[in-house]
């Protein structure tokens, strides 16, 4: 590989990992706004103009605490807790890509830090060691609570992990490839976008993410109500800044990986139209470049809508009970997802990309038929005897 | 005892299909909360922005002086006997001659002092008074102090100045309290 191939992979990942961190601290910062603003409040605006500053003062504050360490913790596995819980958050963002290519001279270099072949596996991988953060610090808190939210924690993801990866494998079905980026240039054209051509994995995945990021209506690993403060308890300082930390990368990750497998990535409807039209007016490699710049920001578009989708929905349901949560996962999810497989299966034997908009269709007709004969409720007026 | 009619008789009837896919709740939720999003937000940022409290309410106290410029205050000791908080405290002294164009009447206050500490803000003394001088004007408030050698207030910062009169506007157009002096006459 050329030096200069290599200095501008380098400098990707250099931007990627920088860029993973500034939008995990400025998620807490929208965090507090978008939650202010739906309920009709203004949130933070002291520190700096609109508190854009308000990360860092977080992240101050986060350092001049006390360190804590209980006494009958298991000393190393507490400090591991978090430190393996930022990693895994901080590794998985590796394997998407962000953009096209980078063109200078001979050269045309992805947007993206790695390009493997097994990018979906990969992320599957490093998610599922994600809760072993949550679990080892948990537990090495010696702490009920903590331990009961880690054991919530654990039982979860292994619940939803499922689900998550059946829905995925109609995706996988539909493109051959296990690569990201295989799976992104499939959906070229706006109308193969998969969310078009899976309508029920993508709720389903949706689903399955929010409970994977430990995120409402699926936080009860860490609810307040219940448990403490949940796995994490017992931490303080930076150590618990990292857990928040982690979660608003986990919640990044995740934003990016669902719009990159269901909204088409870095594509953008009329993508070709506009890039030719660069190319002819700008040069090849010129065009190329900004065509690329285009699909990175349309990218990022998406990314961000789906943080704010992960905010407004914690804003605006409530938790879900414990064995609710388990009957969904279980008795709801699972049968769909293998239902949708093999459906997706059975069009793509006859080359049909929509099949699965049967399960949806039917869906819908079920709901109306069950609502239509349902006993219609009697309005009870009470005070009228 | 019924109080209101938006209460709702909670049931365990099995849920419908529609309710148990929870979807069209939670769209409708989201709908509801989305539109909050863009509503206008009633807080009012304090320290910058102060809101009008109304023409009776009672703030920063001043003695008032005539239309000549003559401090209305006798020394009664009416104010003093009024309050509740045992805030108020005078001394009082004959006019001289050629005092007259200082003092309204015979006698007036040499010492007028309101531990501001112990005042409540209840304005009974303005409703005390029988000379119409000591009033709880409705634009300005007591500031916030840092040393307790600041409570105390004396007749130099509470009685009213010849360039900043105080004026007990009944003006609904003014929706603002701002702190300024050169704001406060604009504004009243």
């Amino acid at each position: 590989m050329d030096l200069t191939v290599l200095l501008v992979k380098g400098l990707i990942i250099l931007i990627i990992f920088v860029i993973t961190l500034t939008i995990a601290a400025y998620s807490t910062y929208g965090e507090r706004k978008v939650a202010a603003f739906l309920q009709d409040r203004i949130g933070p605006n002291r520190a700096g103009p609109w508190g854009l500053l308000q990360p860092l003062a977080d992240g101050g504050k986060m350092f001049f605490k006390e360190d804590f360490i209980p006494a009958q913790a298991s000393k190393w596995l507490f400090i591991l807790g978090p430190c393996l819980a930022m990693l895994t958050a901080l590794m998985s963002s590796a394997v998407i890509p962000f953009g096209d290519t980078i063109r200078f001279g001979d050269y045309a270099i992805p947007v993206q830090a790695i390009e493997i072949n097994i990018g979906v596996l990969y992320i599957f991988g490093v998610v599922s060691l994600g809760v072993y953060g949550v679990m080892v610090g948990g537990w090495a808190s010696n702490n009920k609570f903590s331990l009961l939210g880690a054991i919530r924690a654990a039982s979860q993801n292994i619940s939803y992990e499922i689900a998550l990866g059946l829905s995925l494998i109609a995706i996988l079905m539909m493109t051959g490839s296990l690569s990201l980026r295989a799976i992104i240039d499939e959906q070229a054209t706006f109308f193969e976008w998969n969310i078009f051509t899976q309508p029920l994995g993508f709720v389903i995945f949706l689903t399955c993410a929010f409970a994977e990021c430990n995120r409402t209506p699926f936080d009860l690993p860490e609810c307040e109500t219940e448990l403490v403060g949940g796995y994490h308890t017992e931490y303080s300082s930076m150590k618990l800044g990292f857990y928040l930390f982690a979660e608003y990368i986990n919640m990044f990750v995740s934003s990016a990986f669902i719009a990159a497998l269901y909204f088409g990535g870095f594509h953008y409807p009329f993508m070709s139209e506009i890039s030719g039209a660069l190319e002819n007016s700008l040069g090849v490699i010129a065009g190329h470049n900004v065509a690329t710049a285009i699909g990175i920001i349309m990218f990022f578009a998406k990314i961000f809508f789906f943080i704010f989708f992960f905010m407004w929905v914690r804003w605006t349901l409530p938790r879900f009970r414990y064995d609710q949560l388990m009957n969904l996962g279980w008795k709801t999810f699972i049968p769909l997802a293998i239902l949708n497989v093999v459906i997706t299966g059975a069009g793509l034997l006859y080359d049909f990309k929509y099949a699965t908009w049967v399960i949806a269709i039917t869906m819908i007709g079920m709901v109306i038929v069950s609502n239509a004969r349902a006993p219609k409720r009697e309005v009870v007026r009470p005070g009228v005897a | 005892m019924q109080l209101t009619n938006r209460s709702k008789q909670v049931s365990n009837k099995e849920m419908t299909l529609a309710e148990k896919m929870y979807l069209p709740a939670i769209i409708s939720g989201l709908g509801i909360t989305i539109s909050h999003f863009f509503r206008k937000k009633p807080t009012i940022q304090y320290p910058e922005v102060k809101k009008y409290l109304g023409p009776i309410y009672r703030g920063h106290h001043i003695l008032k002086r005539d239309e000549q410029g003559r401090e209305r205050c006798t020394a009664c000791g009416l104010c003093a006997v009024a309050c509740p908080a045992e805030a108020i405290s005078m001394v009082a002294a004959e006019r001289e001659k050629g005092e007259e164009t200082l003092y309204r009447e015979e006698k007036y206050a040499a010492v007028y002092e309101i531990n501001m500490l112990r005042c409540i803000f209840c304005g009974l003394c303005e409703e005390a008074c029988p000379k119409q001088a000591v009033y709880l004007r409705h634009d300005r408030m007591v500031p916030v102090f840092q040393e307790r050698d600041e409570v105390i207030y004396g007749k130099d910062r509470l009685v009213e100045k010849m360039d900043d009169r105080y004026i007990r506007a009944n003006n609904s157009e003014v929706d603002t309290t701002p702190t300024e002096p050169s704001l406060t006459r604009a504004a009243t």
